[in-house]
């Protein structure tokens, strides 16, 4: 599904993000990357959403070489990857409905068809009712599950979450974890950065550990 | 970026045209809606287009008139032939023949020494003064209007020169001095307000741009959120568009609003003053295309503006 060939982002400011990273994640697998802060696991997200492009090295995505992409592709690509930050990035003015619905309304979906898959994302993330309140009348961890519906809400391929419970106290961050896997089930390719070693390690998942730039433990499939 | 290489699977691309337009039209009736929502900003910056489109157009719709009223004095441009006093009606009748002859005079017309004096009787008010004369002191005169072909001001001065030369011709008048005066100061307006129009409308330019370039810098944690969920550049640049064709409209019916309004004011004066010269000449405000001008106009330079401020800030957006 993702396959990193020999990548490496140098930013402009001359900070290397990435110095060398080859990675191969299979359809349907959750792979949590960990590292401290500055070690790459965003840089690495980023250059699968096309936030940023790879300086050498090529990335895959979906089948498609991402190098090859136009930037008139870059949309299309993004809608098969959905993202969730660590600030949800939620639009505050407004409603919860209006914000999950952004991507489709976005792909340009039909008024129907976009209030039925926005009902059935909410009862995912257990939002159902919260749809006409406010992104700022919610607490962090329904921030969190309307970012992360709006993420979903388009069933894209791809799940990337960057610090998805960096805000959160342990009993949230272990509810939004079970959410993830809850997706991982019914085949997404999840990809998630964290640094809370402690509430991954119990989940048994591979770990793809980075470390200034390169790719230092990656616990594979098997673990 | 592009680089040769196996062709890859392509993205789907949503391409239904009814889907298009109902899109367009949502975004239209959307971009509406935000300039209804600040009724006063919105006037303000329309009311400032208005006035820009307003001054340019209501000159030329002025000069417009003026010309066609010159327009009108084209036949005008005759040329009187003033004969010699010793030329008697038959004579003059022959110079009238010879004249009329040329190929450049689509008519002459001869009046003779009594009808002169009888008209002169008639409309000068001195007809008890030329009683008190013992022989009618007025020349014949003949009429001269050129032929279309020579109408022009200077063509016209061409066969007055030539018409000098006959023996028989005492003096030639003609009387288009101010005829092609008034052309010339038209032409010269004219000018002016076209240059006038271009710096207006780069401003409308600038304005339109400028109120986008806000807008856009206000929405600037929507556009990166919308470009992080897919939104093309084109889905996003919509809406900025609308609102600028929007500004446009409303500016183009404001101005509108201001040149008729400007003119109906003029009207009773101008009327006032072409009954000083014996015309019933009246600003007419619907005949030229102006109007139509700034009606499109106006939406045109409101979408131009707005591209251009979309087109240099969209892209400096990126989500990170």
């Amino acid at each position: 599904m993702i396959r990193f060939d020999n990548v490496a982002k140098r930013y402009p400011t001359g900070r290397e993000g990435l110095a060398g990273v080859s990675l191969e994640v299979a359809p349907g697998e959750l792979v949590f990357v960990t590292g401290h802060s500055g070690a790459g696991k965003s840089t690495l997200l980023k250059l699968i959403g096309l936030l940023e492009r790879a300086t050498r090295g090529q990335v895959w995505v979906n089948g498609r070489n991402l190098n090859r992409l136009s930037e008139r592709d870059v949309p299309y690509h993004r809608r098969e990857v959905g993202m969730i930050f660590q600030d949800h990035r939620l639009l505050h003015d407004r409603t919860v409905f209006d914000n999950i619905a952004l991507p489709l309304v976005v792909a340009g979906m039909g008024h129907q068809e976009i209030q039925r898959r926005v009902r059935a994302a909410l009862d995912k993330v257990g939002l159902l009712g919260k749809e006409r309140s406010l992104p700022i009348t919610l607490s962090g961890g329904e921030q969190q599950r309307v970012g992360i519906a709006r993420a979903l809400v388009s069933k894209p391929p791809v799940l990337l979450a960057d610090e998805p419970t960096g805000n959160l106290d342990p009993e949230l961050s272990r509810e939004i974890m079970d959410l993830f896997l809850q997706f991982n089930q019914v085949g997404v390719t999840i990809l998630i950065a964290t640094h809370d070693i402690e509430l991954i390690s119990r989940l048994g998942r591979r770990i793809v550990q980075l470390r200034e730039g390169r790719i230092q433990h990656d616990t594979g499939l098997a673990a | 970026m592009k680089r040769r290489g196996p062709k890859q699977p392509g993205f789907r691309r949503n391409r239904n045209p009814l889907r298009w337009l109902l899109r367009h039209a949502q975004n239209a009736v959307a971009a509406l809606g935000r300039l209804a929502r600040h009724p006063l900003a919105t006037l303000m910056t329309a009311s400032v287009i208005g006035i820009a489109i307003a001054l340019p157009s209501g000159l030329y719709l002025l000069i417009d008139n003026v010309r066609a009223l010159t327009g009108n004095w084209d036949g005008a441009s005759s040329i009187s032939l003033f004969l010699a006093e010793d030329i008697d009606d038959r004579e003059a009748e022959k110079v009238r023949q010879t004249i009329a002859a040329r190929p450049d005079v689509a008519e002459a017309r001869l009046i003779t020494r009594e009808q002169a004096l009888a008209e002169f009787r008639q409309r000068s008010g001195f007809g008890e003064a030329l009683d008190l004369l013992d022989r009618n002191p007025l020349p014949p005169v003949v009429l001269v209007r050129p032929a279309s072909g020579a109408a022009s001001a200077d063509a016209t001065e061409r066969l007055a020169q030539d018409l000098q030369r006959y023996r028989e011709i005492d003096l030639v008048r003609v009387d288009l001095q101010w005829v092609r005066r008034l052309e010339a100061i038209t032409r010269t307006l004219e000018r002016g307000i076209y240059v006038l129009a271009g710096l207006l409308g780069a401003a409308v330019l600038l304005i339109v741009g400028n109120t986008v370039r806000l807008e856009i810098q206000n929405r600037h944690g929507e556009i990166e959120v919308v470009k992080l969920v897919g939104g093309t550049n084109a889905f996003i640049r919509r809406p900025f568009l609308y609102e600028g064709f929007w500004y446009g409209l409303l500016g183009a019916l404001i101005a509108i609003v201001l040149v008729v309004g400007g003119l109906w004011l003029m009207q009773g004066p101008v009327q006032r003053l072409a009954g000083l010269y014996q015309s019933s000449f009246s600003l007419d405000i619907f005949t030229s295309g102006t109007l139509l001008g700034v009606l499109l106009g106006g939406p045109l330079l409101g979408l131009a503006g707005a591209w251009l401020a979309v087109s240099r800030h969209l892209a400096r957006i990126q989500p990170e």
